[in-house]
């Protein structure tokens, strides 16, 4: 089976700053990554970079495109990434407001990937919009409002439903829950949950909440200062650690 | 079908100057298809260690534990996924589950994931709680507000919802009343009789002579005994 | 014999529109950048037409010059003074003399020839200006074609006015490629922009200058459910009775009374010199 992201050897510095450092990995179609550390790890850094939004200095991102075969995605020409960052590609951002067009109602922000794409029936397009508002559980008559009027959660969800529309096959989320209170943030969990299994979702999840890669990671990447220090099953990783820092990581967070 | 051969666990204490903690050495053993052993040994002796080493929670130091034809030891994740996915059931002393999802989804889950139609998997999930005494009011909530005697068996619903080759049963019948407990005795025996191999730890004297073919006293592979 | 060169700005300068012009007729509906003058006029004014309208004209040229359709309107009646002055060339007021006309809101109702320039005064030249607002991303946006902002736009205007509201300023795909922004003509006027005369865009305060070449494919944007329309107010002209003119409402009294005019003064004038009188009009002396 052909992986569906192949990262090799990729590292980005800023001047003498380490971003991320020979980071390599093979994500399979249907898994959920998680990418854990510190502020300033280079998780974002590392994130950014497979998705396209930074150039890395070194390695490669190879990724299974639909028609063309694996690809990698630091070589190809910009209209053709842009292009996998409307289709295949979704990306969530931590706020909600960096993901959404906050002057355009919510069923245009849905619908807008489907218009980047050649979508110009209204009807379907309202339809999906209105379909898709109900699988993120935000109510159809809402379908109007701006996300200006709408609650952090509810944002949040918004953002979901406009990067899924298209059926992406990959997934990248940066602090997805973050800044969200933790009621909210078990509604989304949950939601997620569902999408990745029902859409049979490839996800790469950068978080410092070890409580969200519990629930929807299957593996998980440790970071430190740029590099990776430990992978492996997500349970596995934050039951039985093997890395002082991991171990550092682990016990600190408070128990509720 | 779960065969161990010299594995060894130990954990190293990085922020507690690098103690190593040496818990298991050597352990062997293997358990035919149809088979039940249990685990025996005192409190602390590494019962359940062996258990998560087998379900690939805990990482194994050195040896192979093939369950299948995996070696749990030296699998990719993905592949353990997979082996928990189709092949080997666990049923912990305690339910981990996602706030909101209702009891009926949780026990269906393990079905769903394999591909198994709602339908049918709501409806094996809801006869398995009705043989639980799980009451059909209950089906609909999330089970982190059950108390704990109900979260036990919802959760043992959960394990016994696929018909897994090989299970791991961590004290599946304490806490139980009588009715509850054969319940779940008659579940081990109807695993056993489609040929699932089983390895548990029970603490009940009367349910592990019921169900287990044999015993092995994990006191053996403590670092201890084999230094 | 005035104390301007030809047409206000020097030769220098007209070179460079010429060449801008030149770029901008080869690359339908692109956006070609130019260095603007300033000119004795305010922003908003016209800057960007006069400028091209400048370097266009030669001295045989017969140049009209309207604003919202009429002849006679303040900013018309001094751009027509302001090339009267400076170029010394003839002008006139009506479309079929006219070898170069200057426009601000509106295509005339006659039709243009393959002889006549038309040359619009654009204030906003970007269509996508008011979704992204990042001249950067929009620039990108144009050379990778991603055009699905501007259906964001009318799928907005549907579902809060139950149809496409956007009146004017309707953006346009030329030749199939470069989305086109056909400055704030009501999209009554969309259709004429297929024609057999050259179309010139000039904006001065955006420094930008673009074009559509005759017989030049022009398609309004729309979706299969809610195709693009041509409308006008749904009257007939109250003083000449045309009834396929873009029309301008005018308020008569406090009492609400108004009456329908065609907005281009020359076509509405030459009906009724013909003899065309409509419900609220006098026969032309």
């Amino acid at each position: 089976m052909i992986p569906l992201l192949q990262v090799k050897g990729v590292a980005k510095n800023y001047g003498a700053m380490i971003g991320c450092a020979n980071v390599s990995f093979d994500l399979h179609p249907g898994e959920v990554m998680g990418i854990v550390g510190e502020s300033g790890s280079g998780k974002s850094t590392l994130l950014n970079c497979l998705a396209g939004d930074l150039t890395p200095d070194r390695g490669e991102v190879i990724f299974n495109t639909r028609v063309d075969g694996p690809l990698d995605t630091v070589t190809m020409s910009e209209p053709e990434r842009r292009m996998l960052s409307r289709t295949d590609w979704a990306f969530v951002h931590q706020h909600a407001r960096d993901g959404l067009r906050m002057s355009v109602s919510a069923g245009g922000n849905i619908g807008e990937r489907l218009m980047a794409v050649g979508d110009r029936h209204y009807a379907t397009i309202r339809e999906q919009a209105s379909d898709w508002l109900g699988r993120v559980e935000i109510s159809e008559s809402r379908i109007d409002d701006r996300p200006s009027a709408f609650s952090g959660g509810m944002q949040q969800r918004l953002q979901i439903a406009r990067n899924l529309v298209t059926g992406p096959r990959l997934v990248f989320m940066d602090e997805p829950t973050g800044g969200l209170d933790v009621s909210v943030q078990a509604r989304l969990l949950d939601m997620l949950r569902g999408l990745v299994r029902e859409m049979g979702l490839s996800a790469i999840i950068v978080t410092h909440d070890l409580a969200v890669v519990r629930l929807l990671a299957d593996r998980l990447m440790v970071m430190k200062n740029g590099h990776v220090v430990e992978t492996g099953l997500t349970d596995q990783v934050l039951d039985d650690p093997q890395h002082g820092y991991t171990q550092l990581l682990v016990s600190s967070v408070l128990q509720v | 079908m779960i065969e161990l051969k010299n594995v060894c666990k130990s954990f190293t204490l990085h922020n507690q100057g690098s103690a190593v903690i040496p818990v298991m050495q050597h352990a062997t053993l293997s358990v035919k298809p149809g088979e039940c052993v249990g685990l025996t040994g005192a409190s602390g002796a590494g019962k359940s260690t062996l258990m998560r080493v087998i379900y690939g929670n805990y990482l194994a130091a050195s040896g192979s534990v093939m369950v299948g034809c995996v070696d749990v030891a030296k699998a990719e994740p993905r592949e353990i996924l997979a082996l928990r996915r189709e092949t080997l059931g666990y049923v912990s002393q305690f339910l981990r589950v996602v706030p909101r999802v209702p009891a009926l989804d949780v026990v269906a889950e393990p079905l769903l994931s394999v591909g198994t139609p709602v339908d049918q998997a709501r409806s094996k999930a809801a006869s398995l709680l009705t043989q639980l005494n799980i009451a059909e009011r209950l089906w609909g909530l999330s089970p982190t507000t059950f108390s704990g005697g109900e979260q036990q068996r919802v959760n043992i619903a959960r394990g016994f919802a696929y018909d897994y080759p090989a299970m791991l049963l961590d004290e599946p019948t304490a806490s139980l009343d009588t009715r509850n407990r054969a319940t779940v005795l008659a579940l081990i025996e109807e695993a056993k009789a489609r040929g699932a191999a089983i390895i548990g730890i029970f603490h009940d004297e009367a349910a592990r002579e019921q169900v287990c073919d044999r015993f092995v006293d994990v006191t053996e592979f403590s670092p201890r005994a084999a230094a | 014999m005035s104390d301007y060169n030809f047409a206000y700005l020097d030769e220098q300068t007209k070179r460079m529109i010429r060449r801008a012009i030149l770029k901008a007729l080869a690359v339908p509906g692109y956006q070609v950048p130019f260095a603007s003058r300033e000119m004795p006029m305010p922003y908003g004014w016209g800057t960007g037409g006069v400028q091209v309208s400048a370097a266009t004209l030669t001295p045989d040229d017969t140049l009209k010059v309207i604003d919202q359709g009429a002849d006679d309107t303040t900013n018309a009646v001094s751009i027509r003074k302001f090339f009267e002055k400076t170029a010394g060339i003839a002008t006139t007021e009506e479309t079929k003399k006219a070898s170069i006309i200057q426009t601000r809101h509106r295509i005339p109702e006659a039709e243009l020839t393959e002889d006549q320039i038309l040359v619009y005064q654009v204030p906003i030249p970007e269509p996508l200006r008011f979704l992204e607002p990042r001249e950067t991303e929009t620039r990108k946006m144009h050379a990778l074609q991603e055009y699905g902002l501007m259906h964001v736009k009318l799928y907005e205007d549907i579902s809060q006015h139950g149809a496409i509201a956007t009146a004017y300023a309707y953006p346009v795909k030329v030749e199939g490629r470069y989305v086109m922004d056909p400055s704030p003509i009501p999209k009554f006027d969309n259709p004429k922009m297929e024609m057999p005369a050259i179309q010139l865009f000039g904006a001065g305060r955006e420094q930008r200058i673009y074009a559509v070449p005759p017989y030049t494919q022009v398609v309004s944007l729309d979706f299969e459910d809610y195709p693009f329309q041509a409308s006008k107010a749904d009257h007939p002209c109250g003083l000449c009775g045309a009834e396929d003119s873009y029309l301008d409402e005018v308020i008569l009294d406090d009492a609400g009374n108004r009456m329908f005019v065609c907005s281009d003064t020359d076509y509405c004038r030459s009906r009724r010199e013909a003899g065309q009188v409509g419900q609220l009009g006098e026969e032309a002396a």
